[in-house]
């Protein structure tokens, strides 16, 4: 009663990163199945019914529904099979061999490739370690996103948003145009965790605060929350003495990180230790052979088109591999230096452009990226960690590599 | 007879499952809106080796004879048990050494096999993670670990097949007492439970209930005990339990395997000021504590990353530091089974089985019957986490439910969540401690609003009326647009 699958390339996600995999590797003219965990494809595209996204792919501003919708159009004229509400339970990556549990049947199923496209989960409100009780009302902002956006419920009347990334200051502006007053954004750092265009569109536009270097140090309510305790906090982000200040809400919602989804996806796959996502080479590929990994669960990206753009290559990658084309299996390391955060790829393969993604350490007037190995130079203004900076060499310049290649930002 | 239990715990579970094997008629009354949510859910999960209680004591006696009786349990219950044994660790000091041979010695006077003392070499090969402080070890063979709430829920539901009454969300408030016996119990929903019998095993409101009924009891107080709950990954770095060696505030702050993959930190032992029975909030010290401990026996394993999540819990604690159970002396037909503190998980069974030979037949000299035959009642739902992918096609192909996997970081599945319902649950926590749907490392982040909407259509009810847990544990606050 198992059901025994062959493909070429298996795209696990369906999300911006796999369906651009799958619909690449399937334009390149191979077989490809796409496992998507959710009735429909989309990830959280879906539920992200703002506008703001397509600049970059499609040249174009499009809402997040918007995006998702062309992707699946084009992935239902190349014929790509998705299997829906499926859940992989075991990957084999030695041999791309997977097991997978649906509705609609249990599956194994035999790849020649793999695209790993996973995207990332909310750190959830246990793993902040903030002391208090433990009431409901506490939403991570994918879930109350979700139930605003698409299950037509609202979470409560007063919120405070905990974190300021994108998805927090999204909601921010979304539960107050929905009639819930919400009395700030609280982020620990010095600086927003979100894009500058969404600080000054969904906070500034709405007078909502946005407290800085400040953090919740205690959650109180026995049953519904009742208030939080905010606090402002030093470098350290030990509280201040003396600042606190109770806010009385029903509502808190967190956007205080994004945590790649690399567990349980199979052996030998290598972590990089500061993105804490797939280490991968500008092929997409992984440390294993033949299995590549595209999106948020390589590195939490700023901006979906990134996104998508690294699950087309990576799908093409994949298709390459499946129709045997020469490959090689060049890795030479791109190392962080100074001042570097995140930073994608983890490898170089000079077959491939090199797109470089990197997040600075902390916020700079102005800096230049040196790679002192390429003899490059790229000298920038403003640049703050919540934006990446991004930019391409030719592969022409890498066909002499042989030595690792340092990357470091000087102020 | 009919025998009332005040208390869905634990203890009031265990002795609801060995009480239906008598021709007696049992009513459990719990307060909360399920059962196992107290002291039950919030312990360190361990069924514990009985080597360090004071000799002579009821939990002495109880602890190890609960340990033996858990494998029974565990076969007719199906219910999670594994005997991980465990470690109570001691540097390289005549100090600590001395302390290390007084517990096997108080071990040896309880009566527990299976204990010795251990050096460096084969501690190093079991636990390679621990810390190289550590040199000496009372190993513990039979030391386990369970899921609480899972035996309490699953002897409770061989109780109710059996006959017996489950009532929940309603306490009891009061009762009509006339010659000495109580004659029958009020609850807050007005109810009137006529009986023969009220076992008190109301876990931290004991001595309320009892002082409710001029009966005296030991004078409770109440201990938080904060607990750091680590990602499945850190289990790589432990295979026992580790104890540190134990003190005058108890057994110590410990490193847990847990059965589910995970690992459990602590717990703090703090005695609160005031009763505060529903205060199980969390400290910023308390986790902090609970974290330097765990990486002291076991370096790095408390790392941020793997930071589940916090939580505390509290236990009935007396001045004489023992169970009390007795019948009382003012009224006839009242039993206190009170001040189940640590090791109450482990003794519960046979606390069971002292209540019922010890206090009722011979004590109080009741005739409960012949006992029935212990009967294999496996109860035990089908969990796809747990099976081999041929054993789940198969249930897939007769249910396509069993194929949709709505927690996916413990890959539980709707029919498991709808099967849960069926037997009880009726909240988001009532479907985790059932299910472990929302155990994981998002913590419900995806599937929240799945198990919302599953419970909203098995119910029937609002979205809006969803619940965490009690009353007033809403998630969703009304429409966007009507």
């Amino acid at each position: 009663m198992i059901q025994q699958l062959k493909t070429g390339v298996l795209v696990i996600g369906g999300g911006a990163a796999g369906m651009a995999a799958a619909l690449s590797a399937s334009r390149a003219g191979v077989e490809v199945t796409l496992l998507e965990r959710e009735e429909k494809t989309g990830g959280v595209l879906n539920q992200c019914i703002h506008h703001g996204f397509g600049l970059q792919f499609y040249r174009q501003e499009l809402t997040g529904p918007e995006f998702a919708y062309r992707l699946q159009n084009e992935m239902a004229q190349h014929s790509v099979k998705i299997i829906s509400e499926s859940y992989v339970r075991h990957i084999d990556t030695k041999n791309k061999y997977v097991e997978v549990i649906s509705p609609e049947g249990v599956f194994t199923i035999q790849a020649k490739a793999i695209v790993l496209a996973t995207g990332a989960r909310e750190r959830p409100f246990g793993a902040l370690q903030i002391p208090g009780d433990r009431p409901a009302g506490i939403y991570v902002a994918g879930l109350a996103q979700r139930m605003v956006n698409l299950e037509n419920t609202l979470p409560g009347k007063r919120a405070l948003i905990l974190g300021s990334g994108d998805i927090g200051l999204i909601m921010a502006r979304r539960l107050t145009l929905e009639g819930m007053e919400v009395l700030g954004v609280v982020e620990r750092l010095p600086y927003a965790g979100g894009l500058t265009r969404n600080v000054v569109q969904c906070l500034e536009d709405y007078d909502i605060p946005l407290y800085l270097s400040h953090t919740v140090v205690e959650v109180r309510g026995r049953r519904r929350l009742e208030r939080v305790l905010v606090s402002e906090v030093d470098d350290n982000f030990k509280p201040i003495n003396g600042t606190q200040k109770w806010f009385d809400i029903d509502t808190l919602v967190l956007s205080a990180g994004l945590i790649p989804q690399v567990e349980d996806l199979g052996e030998n796959l290598e972590i990089d230790a500061i993105n804490k996502g797939f280490a991968v080479s500008n092929t997409c590929e992984t440390s294993v052979t033949g299995i590549f990994a595209a999106g948020n669960n390589v590195a939490v990206f700023d901006l979906v088109d990134y996104v998508a753009a690294e699950g087309w290559i990576a799908g093409q990658n994949a298709a390459q591999t499946v129709q045997d084309k020469k490959r090689t299996s060049k890795r030479i390391p791109l190392i962080r230096g100074k001042n570097v955060g995140i930073l994608v790829p983890s490898y170089i393969t000079p077959e491939e452009h090199l797109r470089v993604y990197l997040r600075l350490r902390k916020p700079m007037d102005k800096g230049t990226v040196v790679l002192k190995e390429l003899n490059i130079e790229k000298p920038f203004q403003y640049g703050v960690p919540s934006e990446m900076i991004n930019f391409v060499v030719n592969r022409d310049k890498l066909q002499e590599l042989k030595k690792p290649v340092r990357i470091e930002v000087v102020e | 007879m009919k025998i009332t239990i005040i208390g869905g715990g634990i203890v009031g579970a265990l002795l609801a499952y060995e009480l239906s094997r008598y021709a007696v008629d049992l009513v459990v009354i719990e307060k909360k809106h399920d059962f196992g949510l107290g002291v039950t859910k919030a312990n360190s999960a361990i069924v514990h080796g009985g080597y360090d209680d004071p000799p002579g004591s009821l939990r002495a006696e109880l602890c190890y004879k609960g340990n033996q009786l858990y494998e029974k349990l565990a076969e007719s219950l199906g219910i999670p048990l594994k005997r991980i044994g465990s470690f109570v660790v001691a540097r390289d000091t005549s100090e600590e050494m001395e302390k290390l041979s007084e517990l096997l010695k108080r071990g040896e006077k309880n009566g527990v096999d299976g204990i010795e003392i251990v050096e460096k070499p084969f501690l190093e090969k079991h636990e390679p993670h621990l810390s190289k402080e550590y040199k000496y070890a009372l190993h513990c063979t039979h030391t386990g670990i369970t899921e609480p709430w899972t035996v309490a829920l699953a002897a409770l539901e061989a109780a109710e097949k059996a006959g017996a009454e489950l009532l929940r969300g309603d306490g009891v408030i009061g009762g009509e007492v006339s010659k000495g016996n109580v004659r029958s119990l009020e609850l807050e929903s007005g109810r009137i439970i006529e009986t023969d019998l009220v076992i008190n095993a109301a876990g931290l409101y004991y001595h309320e209930v009892a002082n409710s009924f001029g009966v005296s009891t030991p004078q409770v107080y109440l201990r938080k005990g904060q607990y750091v709950l680590l990602d499945h990954k850190a289990s790589t770095m432990v295979n026992s339990v580790i104890f540190p060696l134990p003190s005058e505030k108890g057994k110590g702050k410990l490193v847990v395997p847990t059965v589910d993959g995970g690992v459990l930190l602590g717990p703090t032992s703090e005695n609160m000021p005031d009763f505060t029975p529903e205060d199980v909030s969390t400290t910023l010290e308390g986790i902090k504590e609970v974290i330097e401990a765990g990486n002291e026996l076991i370096p790095n394993i408390a790392r941020p990353n793997w930071i589940v999540k916090s939580f505390a819990g509290l236990r009935p604690e007396t001045q004489e530091k023992d169970f009390f159970i007795e019948n009382s002396n003012t009224l006839k037909n009242f039993v206190t089974v009170g001040a189940i503190r640590s090791p109450g998980l482990t003794a519960a069974p046979a606390i069971a089985r002292y209540v019922i030979e010890e206090i009722l037949e011979q004590r109080m000299s009741l005739d409960l019957g012949r006992q029935k035959a212990d009967q294999v009642r496996t109860l035990k739902s089908f969990r796809v986490n747990e099976s081999d992918l041929k054993e789940i096609a198969a249930r897939v192909k007769d249910d396509e439910k069993y194929g949709r996997i709505i927690c996916q970081c413990n890959q539980v599945s709707e029919a498991e969540i709808i099967e849960a319902i069926r037997k009880g649950a009726r909240s988001i926590d009532g479907i985790k401690f059932r299910t472990r749907a929302g155990f994981g490392r998002c913590q419900g982040g995806f599937c929240t609003w799945k198990i919302a909407k599953i419970l909203s259509r098995e119910l029937n009810i609002p979205l809006s009326e969803v619940r965490v847990n009690e009353e007033g544990t809403v998630l969703f606050d009304g429409k966007v647009r009507v």
